[in-house]
């Protein structure tokens, strides 16, 4: 597979470098914006596999950038990037459609394996958001579950649970697979058919979630 | 000595040693109205020896000047205190009662003393240049006669008052069109705040969409008929004496007024807002600032002294880490101390510990949240223990807590990618992991798996059932 052409959208300026030249080798970084409008404007133009978003942006947030490039490019993908592990953002940015979630203290290596997945269309899940996932889907009184038109995405199956498990506690997806004796590709539809509940379903803990955390 | 003699006959100085030093013995001169003794001098009763409300300073040498730095209008009322050491605003006052005396024939005069005064730090005065400003003098000229000619009009509509005010005023905005054609810069930006209302309702016109241009051109337009309406009714009831016809004279003139000079009055509202605003916002600046300061700036001056400690280095950028990430994202405060013991606040306290105490990163997760119960803290000290192993012995850079509550039981697992090491032949001095881990877990009716082989880390998986209670998240 050639490299991902890669998009930077990050309003910190040292970190965009930084990363710039973290990722040199593994990707192509074609472009860099700091600010939503700019963002959306150079993302149409490039049309990259991969654009790395920081959740918190002057203008509007990330959230933002994704909602406005999705309507006319959906084929772009979208790995958010943060320094902020608020439970509110995460989950915002995964709903609006990003493919993945990761912090910004991840390791250089990490973060270039996390593009690639994200390029060849997978999901990637911090150990973080993996715990976010599981509490917003814990096993609660099915009062907690609004009518929903497919009741499938509501829940987690038994295995998705386990996948996400071991993603909170610092798997990779090939120590996964050995793990529980499947193969890595299964671990990755696994992950993927999360996001997809994660970004359909109608829960209310999934809005609702952050400000019951606060007060947890 | 005249004059001072006089003055000290009335009491209005009684200081002898005062009288003596300034009275100059017998061989002083009388220097007239402006002289040091007379009265407008620095020791006369207007003067420098006036009642408090007067004086102000010591008088200036040399003609009198503008003040640019002490200024309403021109600075003219200022130059003349500055000059004669009054206090400027009884000099301002005297203008205006001037103006009112003299049926408006002071602010020609004011205008003229504008033109022809030069100001404080410059060499010539404005007039100097204004004569070589040939548009400028056909522009006054210009100006002068429209005036006149409405003037005659008005007259002729029987105007009263107002027309016999408003004649010197012809002079008036010719000196003004000429200063403001030859003022220094400075001068025209102070002219351009007077003018602003003025300024406001044409520059709609100029710069603006075409909707807000219409809007403008339509209020001006209803503006002007309301105030010729108004004065024209006015003036026509001054003719009949009616009664009630004044009044909607002034009304109408007033509705003008507001339609002329309403939006330059909403901007300086709105300037307040905005003002008030940026008050507010600078005030929570210092607030975070002062945060940072207290918090961040020291812990990265801390870093920089301890640059050659890779381990302290990474332990005090985490601490301020989760520090900074507590007050920003959950709005807690560092330094309060009263927290429910929960999982969750147990687990962030092993990760802190072990992160300052042995500089190893924890990834701590957790999910679900309970109250803590004598079980579940043998839980958790059995959690604390597997990670201070790890951190001690097993040489990874990471180690992960994560804690999951479930309606039945609560799990923690730690784990490590570090050296790992085969359980079967743990050496007798490490008692740690059997004792405290194992042990604990047994008594509290708990579970603890190890699975660990050198080369692979390790991972210890602690289960304990929890008490019927009521889970929190």
């Amino acid at each position: 597979m050639s490299m991902p052409r890669v998009v930077l959208v990050d309003d910190h300026g040292i970190f965009r470098s930084g990363v710039r030249s973290e990722l040199g080798r593994q990707v192509e970084v074609v472009g860099e914006a700091e600010d939503v409008q700019p963002a959306i404007k150079l993302i149409s133009e490039l049309k990259p596999d991969v654009v790395l978003l920081d959740v918190h942006l002057p203008g509007g947030g990330g959230q933002a950038v994704i909602e406005s490039v999705k309507a006319s490019n959906p084929e772009v993908k979208f790995l958010a990037l943060s320094a902020s592990d608020a439970p509110e953002d995460v989950i915002a940015v995964i709903r609006a459609g990003a493919r993945g979630y990761v912090t910004k203290t991840i390791s250089t290596a990490e973060l270039a394996d996390a593009v690639l997945r994200v390029a060849a269309g997978d999901a990637v899940f911090s150990h973080r958001l993996a715990g976010f996932v599981l509490d917003a889907f814990a096993s609660g009184p099915p009062a907690d579950v609004r009518p929903s038109i497919d009741p499938e995405l509501e829940q987690l199956t038994s295995r998705e649970r386990e996948v996400l498990r071991l993603i909170a506690q610092g798997y990779t997806y090939k120590e996964i697979a050995r793990e529980l004796f499947i193969s890595v590709k299964t671990v990755e539809s696994h992950v993927s058919s999360v996001l997809r509940k994660l970004q359909l379903s109608t829960r209310h803990q999934l809005t609702r979630w952050a400000t019951e955390r606060r007060l947890a | 000595m005249a004059v001072t003699a006089r003055l000290s006959h009335d009491g209005t100085v009684e200081h002898p040693a005062h009288w003596h030093r300034e009275g100059e013995g017998e061989g002083g001169r009388d220097h007239g109205l402006f002289g040091p003794t007379g009265p407008f001098g620095p020791n006369g009763p207007f003067g420098h020896r006036g009642p408090s409300w007067l004086r102000r300073g010591s008088c200036q040498s040399g003609p009198p000047r503008r003040d640019p730095a002490d200024r309403l209008g021109g600075g003219v009322a200022a130059g003349v205190a500055a000059w004669r050491g009054f206090n400027p605003a009884v000099v301002r006052i005297v203008f205006v009662l001037a103006a009112l005396v003299s049926a408006g024939w002071g602010v020609p005069l004011y205008v003229a003393a504008w033109l022809f005064m030069p100001a404080k730090d410059a060499e010539t005065n404005i007039f100097s240049k204004a004569r070589t400003d040939t548009a400028g003098i056909r522009l006054a000229v210009g100006l002068g006669s429209l005036l006149i000619f409405v003037l005659l009009v008005a007259g002729a509509l029987n105007g009263g008052w107002f027309v016999s005010w408003a004649w010197p005023q012809v002079f008036s905005v010719a000196g003004l069109v000429l200063i403001w054609r030859n003022a220094s810069e400075e001068e025209q930006a102070t002219l351009r705040h007077l003018l602003e209302p003025l300024g406001a309702a044409a520059g709609d016109v100029t710069h603006e969409g075409s909707w807000r241009r219409r809007g403008t051109i339509l209020r001006l337009g209803l503006a002007t008929v309301l105030l010729a309406g108004g004065l024209g009714w006015l003036f026509s009831a001054h003719a009949k004496m009616a009664l009630l016809r004044p009044l909607g004279g002034v009304l109408l003139v007033a509705v003008a007024i507001v339609l002329i000079l309403g939006p330059w009055w909403l901007r300086i509202i709105r300037d307040l807002g905005v003002e008030r605003q940026a008050k507010a916002r600078a005030e929570e600046r210092v607030d975070i600032a002062s945060r940072v300061h207290d918090s961040v700036l020291q812990t990265l001056a801390l870093i920089q002294r301890r640059a050659d400690d890779p381990q302290k280095v990474v332990q005090l950028a985490r601490m301020q880490e989760r520090e900074l990430r507590s007050w920003l994202f959950e709005g807690k405060d560092p330094n309060s101390e009263a927290e429910v013991l929960t999982v969750t606040t147990e687990v962030r306290k092993i990760q802190e510990d072990i992160e300052s105490r042995y500089g190893v990163p924890v990834e701590a997760v957790t999910v679900g949240d309970c109250d803590l119960d004598d079980n579940l803290s043998a839980l958790l000290a059995a959690a604390r223990e597997a990670t201070v192993n790890a951190a001690k012995w097993s040489g990874a850079n990471v180690i992960s807590l994560f804690a999951e509550v479930e309606p039945g039981e609560v799990a923690i697992v730690v784990r490590d990618r570090g050296k790992g090491f085969d359980p079967e032949l743990v050496p007798e001095d490490r008692k740690g992991l059997a004792e405290s881990v194992r042990g604990r877990m047994a008594r509290r009716g708990g579970t603890a798996v190890v699975n660990s082989a050198p080369g692979e880390g390790t991972k210890i998986t602690l289960k304990m059932a929890r008490a019927a209670t009521v889970t929190r998240s």
